[in-house]
Parts: C-alpha cells; structure tokens; sequence
C-alpha cells in the first residue's frame, strides 16, 4: 500500500472528476486525457505545495510530470526527500 | 502563389459576391450551411473524400469520408425530429472534441435548429445561465458531462431531452434523458435539410460581458460567405491539404475555422481530442501530414517552452501555412516559429461578434512580427478617438478598434438582449473593445482591452461573473477581479478577496476558493491567484475601483484616486 499514492488519488477523484463519474486509476492519463486541463494544473499543484510543504518550480510543474497519479507521486517524493 | 495573390488587388472594387459566386450562391437562394459543408461537398464528386481523421484517447482513432459525414449529420438531424425538436430550436452540443461535436453542428443546422455549442469543462453554473438565457431545448453531451447537467435539471424547464451519445447501460437513464449513438443507428441516407435562408439563424455562441450575464451572439447561416472566403484566403486551404484547427467549438474559432471553413472547401481535417502535450502535438502532424495548422498563442508559447529539441525528432516538414488566434501573437513567438518550423505564424484577429477573420497578416505579405496585419479584403476597420469616436486622422496613435457594418459574419443580434447589442455601435462603426494603432504602412497594432474582460489563452472571461460566483462561497464578504500578467496566457484570473468575520486567510482557504469557482465556472475562470485584503479599493459611492488593482498588477500608473474612498 502507497499512502502517497492513496492521497493522490482520493483527491484527484474528489476534485477533478465528476460526482458519479467514472473514477481515475494511477496511471490514468489526467493531462493528456482531458482529466485535468493547462488551467486545473495550477490549483493541483497548489493542494502538492499545501499539503506536502515542498514547492515545486514551475518548469519542472509540467503537463508530463503532472499527467497521472503515479508521475505525480515520483514528482512529489523528489521535493519532499531534498 | 497563395490563394490570395495579391492583396493589393483583392482590396480593388472587392465584393463578397465573389465567395457566394464560388458556392454556387444566388441571393435569395436557400442557404444551408450543413447541407454545404456535406451533401454539396459529395455532390462535387468527393463523397469518398476523408473529410476527418480523429484521435481521441488511447490511441482511438476514427475516420470518416464526406459522404460519411453527409449520411452521419442526416442521422443526428432526423432523430432530433423524432423527439420533436423544430427550426428555430436551440439545441446545445456539450462535448469533448468528440466525433459527433463536430458532426452533430451540421445535423442541428440540417433541421433548421440553432446550435449552441459550450465548452465542455463549463462547471454547472457557468451551463446553467447559459442554457437559460436561451431557453435551450436540448442538449447533446456525453455520460461525464451529463451529470453536471442532472444537477441543474430542476431549473431548466424548457430543456426537454438531454440525448447521452456515449450511454453504455450500465447505469439508468434519468429524467429527460435518451441514448443516441452514431454507430448503432440507422443511417438516414436522404433528408430533406431544412430550407433556411441567408438570415435564418444558425449558431449561437456566448461570450463574457463585462457588466452582464455572458451574451449569446446569434449567427445566421449567411456567415458561410465570410467563412469560406477567409479560411481560402488567410489559412490557404487547398484542395490537397491537411488542415488541424486546435480550437474547441465551444469558441467561435471551432465552428468558423473547425468545421464551416474547411468542410465548405470540402478538404480534410484533423481534430486531436486530448490534453496538451508537446509530443503528441507534433507526433499529430507528422502523422497525418498536416499543412495547415490554425492554433493559438498560449499553445505556441507553451511548445515554446518544451524547447527546441524536442522538434528534431519529427518530421514537420507537411507544414505549409501556420496562423494563430485568440490574443496578441507575440513577436518571439513568430521568430521562432521563422527558426524552428521555417514558418512564421500568421497572427489573425477575430472576436466571437465577428464570425469570421477581419485584421490579419496574409501568406505572401511581409510580415512584422508582433502586428495584427491588415483588414481583409472588404473589411473597413479603423482606429476611433476614444472621446469623439471619429477615426484618427494621424497614424500613430492609440484608440479604438472599430469595423464597418456590413461582412457576412457579422452577428445579428444579442439573444434576448437587443439593447446591448445596439451599444455596440458608435456613429455607424461596430466597437470591438479593443484598443491599438495603425502604422504608417496600414499595419494595425493591438494594445490591450478597453473593458475589464480578462483575455487568458485566447478566451474571455468576465470579472463579474467570476466575482459574482465569489461572493456564494461561504468566507467571501466581497471581492475584486483583475488580470494578471502571465507568460503563457498572456492573462490569467487573479481575485482580490476580503473575507467574513470570522475566517481567517490560509493557504487552504485559497485553494478551497480557487476550487470552488473552477468547478462552478470553469477552469479558466478559476483564480490562479488570490490575495486575502482587509478591505477593497472604493469610490466615495461605494463602488469598487478594479482600476486601481489592475494597475498595481501591470505595473501601470495608478491614475486619479481623487474618488478613492479614504483617500
């Protein structure tokens, strides 16, 4: 079990797909796929900055860093290990 | 040799009859613009021409002739009258960039029905006044969206069906709702389109005011003049070309240039339903072969920042004519593209009012980077004194960009909202709202909005529509909305707020409101910034001066606060 991943993805359920829609995966594409669009990506990474108390440079706040659960958490790790 | 050869010409004793010449056109003729886009098309002799490639995600992939696209739009239309939808229906496409978006628009005009296409990341709110204002009576959407639409339903009594295009069975359908799907129903090989004429309406689009409620601004079915003209002329479609139009049709630019230009030249397109990625953009047109490529600047910018690199391991070299619309192309933008594609992006400019392309920078005209370019060919735009709203006679200076009445495309009206309309004329000239200079040459230079409307990626958002919805979020006593300076959007949303007794400025609390209105209104509506203040700048009569926050923003003069309250 990946607490990391849990909390991702919980929140990436709630936040960003419908209520009573179909529910993402780790490896859902969200940036790619339509999921979270150029515009949502900001307040996704503001939730990262808040609640892992890291801060993420934006050329690494990236469509392909942030394109699904499973990127962001490797995205995340890197910040909160340095 | 561009289509357009030589401008200087084309301005001599130009007349629109030129474009209805080429369609076959009469005044007075029944004229139909999803019956041109499809059965004429077939008619000339293309029925077995792919009139769209289309890539969605994982891969899909779909791929439909003219004659597909005839017999697919028949099929949308006749079952729209099956429910009992009638001419001079509004009927709403709420769609990702789906194959029957696209097709479904000339399936609603073949009926004689007004489409109403909408940006499907709008939140509930954002569909809500819009649905009812116009009084919509159906609406086309996929499972994912319908469910925005359920939460709504309540307060839409003239919507009668929401038709579900993906509808799978594996949940029930609700009120109001039916399946429709494009592959399991009969085709409808002959249907009678419905005979509209040059004024018939045929699209309504909505666009933010700044003052109001969004506006819908009616078109008719006559735009197809002004529409195929431009699409010839500034994108340079040819017979043989490969076109990709990266606008959404819930924006003008997806309707005028992502199916009535290019349908009505009877070439190909290409629609990549997707998020945006470098590496899939670029691996689209080296797949499909692209030529013609009609994007927008906060796409250019962001390819920009993917780097160089990442270009040379494609093959690029389809492309024929770039263009770029939305906001002001920046001139390091068009270098670049001259460095890295051998092209440079021909800035275009256009407003939802407008329908069709009306200042723009031409294939074969010398190209000063960061310009808007010249009118096109029967178009009279000048530049007005903001005081008098007479045209300059010096060039040089800064005013108000105004157009002649007159072009095809122009819209008709504001549904439901003629007084508005009519203030957006001043001593016979249309105002845009935006500001800028002509050069010595002819060549027009944008400056910037006359209003508070915010232009981020190309799309307009009202203030006071964002801070209406502000003011229902639970911590929110009052709050001012401004543009803030971006690299990428040119502009993005930034909301000034003063909360309730009670609640105090957290970094939670900002990401709660940034998420509220995003999932009400809609992403691009969502605050990308948001400063917590004690109080909001006012006049003596208690009015808030977003002025003075905007300036702070821009780095701008201030300017009078003689009415500053506490001043």
């Amino acid at each position: 079990m990946d607490e990391l991943k849990d909390v991702l993805l919980k929140y990436v359920n709630a936040e960003y797909v419908e209520e009573g829609g179909d529910p993402v995966g780790y490896d859902t594409p969200l940036i790619s796929g339509g999921i979270v669009d150029s515009f949502s990506m900001v307040s996704l990474k503001r939730f990262l900055e808040n609640q892992y108390k890291i801060s993420i440079p934006d050329d690494q706040a990236t469509p392909e860093a942030f394109d699904s659960v499973d990127k962001i958490a490797v995205l995340v790790r890197r910040f909160t290990k340095a | 040799m561009a289509n357009i050869g030589s401008y200087e010409e084309r301005i001599k004793n130009f007349d629109w009859s030129v474009s209805e010449k080429e369609l076959g056109y009469k005044p007075g003729d029944i004229l139909n613009i999803g019956w041109y886009c499809s059965d004429r098309i077939c008619q000339q002799g293309k029925a077995d021409k792919i009139a769209l490639h289309w890539e969605g995600l994982g891969g899909a992939e779909k791929h439909f002739t003219y004659n597909d696209i005839r017999r697919a739009s028949n099929t949308i239309a006749a079952f729209l009258q099956s429910l009992g939808h009638a001419s001079g229906d509004r009927i709403c496409l709420f769609m990702d960039r789906v194959p029957e978006l696209y097709i479904g628009v000339l399936g609603i005009l073949k009926m004689g029905g007004i489409g109403q296409p909408l940006y499907s990341a709008f939140g509930d709110e954002s569909l809500y006044v819009r649905l009812e204002n116009a009084e919509t009576s159906a609406i086309i959407t996929q499972r994912k969206h319908a469910l925005k639409v359920r939460k709504i339903l309540d307060k839409l009594p003239h919507l009668k069906h929401i038709i579900i295009v993906d509808h799978d069975g594996k949940s029930p359908l609700r009120d109001r709702e039916v399946a429709f799907s494009l592959e399991k129903a009969a085709p409808v090989e002959d249907f009678g389109s419905y005979p509209t004429t040059s004024e018939s309406p045929s699209l309504l689009h909505y666009t933010s005011g700044t003052t109001g409620q969004p506006k819908g601004v009616k078109h008719v079915h006559y735009s197809l003049i002004s529409q195929y003209l431009t699409a010839k002329w500034v994108l340079d479609i040819r017979e043989d070309d490969i076109f990709w139009c990266t606008a959404d049709p819930g924006w003008v630019t997806g309707t005028s240039y992502g199916i009535i230009g290019p349908w009505s030249l009877g070439v190909t397109q290409c629609v990549l339903d997707g998020g945006f990625s470098a590496q899939a953009w670029y691996k689209f047109i080296e797949k499909y072969r692209i030529s013609n490529w009609y994007s927008a600047p906060t796409a250019i910018r962001s390819l920009m920042k993917a780097g160089d690199e990442i270009i040379k391991n494609f093959d690029l070299s389809s492309l024929r004519n770039l263009a770029s619309v939305g906001e002001p192309l920046n001139s390091e933008a068009v270098v670049w593209s001259e460095k890295v594609f051998g092209k440079a992006f021909l800035d275009t400019y256009f407003q939802t009012e407008t329908g069709s392309i009306m200042i723009t920078n031409f294939p074969g005209m010398k190209i000063k980077p960061g310009s808007m370019g010249k009118p096109f060919p029967g178009i009279t735009a000048t530049i007005l004194d903001p005081k008098t709203y007479e045209p300059y006679s010096e060039t040089g200076k800064i005013g108000l960009i105004a157009i002649r009445p007159g072009w095809p495309a122009m819209m008709r009206t504001y549904w439901n909202n003629e007084e508005t309309y009519q203030k957006k004329f001043k001593n016979g000239w249309y105002m845009t709202g935006d500001r800028a200079s002509i050069d010595k040459e002819g060549y027009f230079w944008f400056v910037g909005r006359d209003d508070d409307i915010i232009n981020t990626g190309g799309h307009l958002v009202s203030p006071f529509e964002v801070e209406s919805a502000l003011i229902e979020h639970p911590a929110v006593a009052e709050s001012a909305v401004v543009s803030k300076p971006d690299p990428i959007n040119m502009e993005v949303v930034k909301a000034f707020v003063a909360l309730k007794p009670g609640f105090t400025a957290s970094a939670d609390l900002d990401l709660e409101i940034m998420n509220f209105i995003r999932k009400k209104l809609s992403p691009l509506a969502m605050p990308q910034a948001i400063e917590f203040v004690e109080q909001l700048p006012k006049t003596r009569s208690g009015k808030i001066m977003r002025r003075i926050l905007k300036a702070k923003e821009w780095g701008e003069e201030i300017g009078d606060t003689s009415t500053l309250e506490n001043d």
